[in-house]
C-alpha cells in the first residue's frame, strides 16, 4: 500500500534535515552537512511491512515553488495522502513564507481535497526556552486561520529533541491501515503480562506507532522522549558497526524491556515489580511475537494458508 | 595534622567524600566544619574569555546539551561550583570569567590557589593563542609560587571541525611555546598536561576524566581490583563511572579504546533518561540501577550500582555471560571491596581529628586490610573457574 506524502516548505526551512533525521538515521549535527534540495527528491520508505511511504521531498526555493503551483500542480498534488509544510520559526519573511503556504493549499484542496494537512512549526531551539509556548500558541491560531477551509494540525518541532519523534509519530501512526487493531491486541497483550506499559516502535525509525498504559505516568511526553533517547543509543551502536537486539533497564522501581519483537517492530515492555525474573517477562514477548507478526501482515499469512491447501 | 601535609598533599577528598551512609560520621566529627567547603580542594576553570569554560561546566556537570550552550552568557563573575552531593566527584569548579586579571589586585591569588587540586587552563584552538599562553604563562607561575602541588592541564579546545592534522600541529605549538616560557621563567620542574577537547564529542568527558584521576589517591588500588576481577568474570574491559558527569574514574589496565568508552557513556545516558521516565528523577539511580544490553555482534554490555555515586559498566562476549551467577557474585566481592576502600578512608580521617591515636598502627590499618581484602576478592572467582 502506497501513499504518497508531500513535504513542502521555504528553502533551509529543515524539511530534508528532518528527513535525513527520522528515516535515514543521520545525527542532528550531521544535517550541517547537507545542501539545498533541487527540485523534488523522491524516496520510498517502507514502513510496517506493507505500508510504503512514497515521501516527496519539495525543494522550497522560490522558482521550485512557483513551478509547483502553477505548471505542475497536477503532477505534486495529485493523489496526495498528507502534506507536511514546514514553517522556519525565525524566518524573516513570513509574509511571503504563507503567501507560498497558500498557494501549495490552494493547489492541494484542488487536486486531493482528503488529504491530511500538517504544519511544523521548525527549528523552535533557536528561541529562548521560555518564549517557545508563547510564540507557537500565536503560530498554532494564525496557521489555523489561514489554512481555512482545510483542517490543518500543528506541531512545534526541533531536530535537537524529541518534539520531532512527537510530530511524526502521530503523522505516521495516522497512514496505518490496521491501527485500531493494533491497539487492542497491544491492551490485550499488556493486560495478560500484567504490564504498566507497552510501547510499539517501527524498527527502522523507532517511532511510537502504537501504546497502551494501565498505570498513569506523569510525564505525557514520554513516548517521544522515549523514541529519542533509544534512537540516540541505536546511532551510538552504528558507529561501532552494531546493532542493539535487546535491552533491559532496572532499578529499584521498574524494569523495562526493549527487544525485538516481529519483523518491522521493536517493543518496549514496562513492569513496576521488579523482582519479578527478566526471563519471565522475556517469554512473554517471545510467545506474542507469532501472533503480531500475523496481525502486521495478514496478507502472507493468508496466502502461505491458501498455498498449503492447494499443496 | 603533619601527617596529612606529609604524606598525602594534594589530598582531594579531605574531609567528607560523601560515601553513602558512612559519610554523616564523617561529618559529625569536622571540628571546623564552617571552614569545611573553602579549604576543599578545587579544580579551577580557567581561560581567556569566550574560550568555552562555562560551556565546559554545563556539558559535563549539568548534562546541558552541547547545542544549548550557545544561549550561555558571558560570565561576569566568579561562579563557583561544587559539586558535592550528587557526583562522587567532590570538586568544585572555579570559573573564571576570562577578561578579570584574577593575579593582580585585589584578587588574593593565595585565596585562589591554595588547596587547588588542578588548574584546567582552556585555549581556544580556533582562535589567536598568542594571548591565552602569555596568560596561562602568568597564571602558572603565579599557581606555582602559591601551591607547589598543584596539576597543570591544558584543554586545547574548540577542536570539532578542525582536521586531525591540524590538531596535532597546534597541540605539538602549544606544547612547544608554552615549555619554552616555563624553561625561560627558569620553572623546568612544571609538568604541563595537554588534551584536545570538544564538547560535540566525548574528549572532553575523557580529558576531565584523566584530570579528576590523578586527583584520586585511590586510583592505584581501584586499578588493582578492576584488573582481579575482570579476567576471573570473563570480562574484556570495565570503567568504574561517576553515575553525574559520566567521568570514569578508574579502568583495568587494558588499553582504553574511546568507541568503547564513548559507547559506555551514552549506555549510562540511556539508562538515567530512561529511569528518570519511570521512576524520577530524583530516583533514577538507585540501589538496583543496572542494565543489561546484547549487541549484534555478540557483545553485552552489563551496567552496575557501585554506590549512589558510582557505576561499573562491563563490555564481554556474549558466551561469557553465561556464567552471569559467577560475574554477578564477582561483582558482590568487588562492590564490597570498593566500599572498604572508601571506609577506611574515613576512619583514617576520623583517627586524624583524635589526636591520641598513633599514625603508624594507622598505616598498618590500611595495608593490611588492602591486601586482606584484594586476596579475599580473588578467592571465589578462582574457586569458580574450577570447574
Amino acid at each position: 500500500m502506497k501513499k504518497k506524502v508531500l513535504l513542502m516548505g521555504k528553502s533551509g526551512s529543515g524539511k530534508t534535515s528532518m528527513r535525513s533525521i527520522i528515516f535515514a538515521n543521520y545525527v542532528a549535527r550531521d544535517t550541517t552537512r547537507l545542501g539545498a534540495t533541487i527540485d523534488v527528491e523522491h524516496s520510498h520508505v517502507r514502513f510496517l511491512g506493507n505500508l510504503v511511504l512514497n515521501l516527496w521531498d519539495c525543494g522550497g526555493q522560490e522558482s521550485f515553488m512557483q513551478q509547483y503551483c502553477t505548471q505542475q500542480p497536477d503532477n505534486i498534488f495529485r493523489n496526495v495522502e498528507v502534506l507536511i509544510y514546514v514553517f522556519d520559526v525565525e524566518s524573516q519573511e513570513l509574509e511571503r513564507d504563507v503567501h507560498y503556504y497558500q498557494s501549495c493549499l490552494e493547489a492541494l484542496l484542488h487536486n486531493s481535497p482528503e488529504a491530511k494537512i500538517f504544519c511544523l512549526v521548525h527549528k523552535m531551539d533557536l528561541l529562548a526556552e521560555d518564549q517557545r509556548d508563547l510564540v507557537f500558541k500565536v503560530r498554532e491560531g494564525d496557521l489555523i486561520g489561514l489554512s481555512k477551509p482545510g483542517n490543518v494540525t500543528c506541531f512545534r518541532t526541533s531536530i535537537w529533541d524529541e518534539t520531532l519523534y512527537k510530530a511524526w509519530s502521530s503523522i505516521v501512526t495516522m497512514l496505518i491501515p490496521n491501527v485500531a487493531a493494533l491497539e487492542n491486541s497491544l491492551t490485550h497483550f499488556a493486560n495478560v503480562i500484567e504490564a504498566d506499559e507497552v510501547l510499539l516502535f517501527e524498527k527502522a525509525t523507532f517511532l511510537v506507532i502504537s501504546h497502551c498504559q494501565s498505570k498513569k505516568n506523569r510525564d505525557s511526553h514520554r513516548f517521544e522522549k522515549v523514541s529519542n533517547i533509544i534512537k540516540q543509543f541505536k546511532l551510538s551502536c552504528s558507529k561501532l558497526g552494531a546493532k542493539f537486539q535487546s535491552m533491559e533497564v532496572r532499578n529499584n522501581a521498574f524494569a523495562a524491556f526493549i527487544d525485538t519483537f516481529t519483523s518491522n517492530t521493536y517493543v518496549m515492555v514496562v513492569m513496576s515489580d521488579p523482582t519479578l525474573p527478566s526471563e519471565a517477562t522475556l517469554v512473554n514477548i517471545r510467545n506474542a511475537r507469532k501472533y503480531f507478526e500475523e496481525l502486521e501482515n495478514p496478507n502472507n499469512i493468508a496466502m502461505n494458508h491458501h498455498n498449503h491447501k492447494y499443496h | 595534622m603533619s601527617y596529612e601535609h606529609e604524606d598525602y598533599p594534594e589530598d582531594p577528598f579531605p574531609k567528607d567524600f560523601g560515601y553513602g551512609a558512612y559519610d554523616q560520621d564523617g561529618l559529625d566529627l569536622e571540628p571546623n566544619a564552617s571552614s569545611n567547603s573553602e579549604t576543599k580542594p578545587r579544580i579551577l576553570l580557567m581561560g581567556l574569555r569566550r574560550s568555552g569554560k562555562s560551556s565546559i561546566q554545563k556539558v559535563v556537570f549539568h548534562k546541558m546539551s552541547p547545542n544549548e550552550t550557545v544561549f550561555l552568557e558571558s560570565t561576569s563573575k566568579i561562579v563557583k561550583d561544587d559539586i558535592n552531593n550528587s557526583s562522587f566527584v567532590q570538586f568544585q569548579i572555579w570559573d573564571f570569567p576570562g577578561q578579570i586579571d584574577f593575579i593582580k589586585p585585589p584578587f588574593d591569588s593565595d585565596m585562589i590557589f591554595r588547596g587547588c587540586g588542578a588548574l584546567v587552563f582552556v585555549i581556544d584552538a580556533k582562535d589567536d593563542y598568542i594571548e591565552a599562553l602569555r596568560k596561562f604563562k602568568d597564571t602558572v607561575i603565579e599557581a606555582y609560587k602559591v601551591n607547589p602541588h598543584i596539576k597543570f592541564e591544558v584543554f586545547i579546545h574548540k577542536v570539532d571541525g578542525i582536521s586531525d592534522d591540524s590538531k596535532m600541529e597546534s597541540q605539538r605549538d602549544i606544547h612547544q611555546r608554552s615549555s619554552d616560557d616555563l624553561s625561560e621563567a627558569g620553572l623546568d620542574q612544571i609538568h604541563l598536561s595537554f588534551h584536545l577537547t570538544s564538547i560535540y564529542d566525548h574528549s572532553i568527558f575523557e580529558a576531565f576524566s584523566k584530570v579528576v584521576q590523578k586527583l584520586i589517591p585511590q586510583l592505584p588500588t581501584l586499578e588493582n581490583l578492576l584488573n582481579i576481577f575482570i579476567p576471573n568474570s570473563g570480562i574484556e574491559k570495565a570503567f568504574l563511572f561517576d553515575v553525574v558527569s559520566k567521568i570514569y574514574i578508574a579502568t583495568d589496565s587494558s588499553p582504553v579504546d574511546m568507541q568503547a568508552y564513548e559507547l559506555c557513556c551514552d549506555m549510562i545516558d540511556m539508562v538515567i533518561d530512561l529511569s528518570s521516565i519511570y521512576s524520577s528523577e530524583e530516583t533514577a539511580f538507585d540501589s538496583g540501577s543496572s542494565s543489561l544490553i546484547k549487541l549484534n555482534n555478540n557483545t553485552i554490555l552489563y551496567m552496575r550500582e557501585v554506590n549512589k555515586f558510582l557505576a561499573l559498566v562491563c563490555i564481554l562476549r556474549e558466551e561469557n555471560f553465561n556464567r552471569q551467577g559467577v560475574i554477578d557474585y564477582n561483582f558482590i566481592c568487588f562492590r564490597d571491596a570498593i566500599s572498604e576502600v572508601f571506609e577506611l578512608r574515613l576512619k583514617r580521617q576520623k583517627q586524624l581529628q583524635n589526636p591520641d591515636h598513633d599514625d603508624d598502627e594507622l598505616a598498618d590499618d590500611h595495608g593490611i586490610t588492602m591486601g586482606g581484602r584484594l586476596n579475599h576478592d580473588n578467592d571465589p572467582a578462582t574457586v569458580s573457574r574450577a570447574p
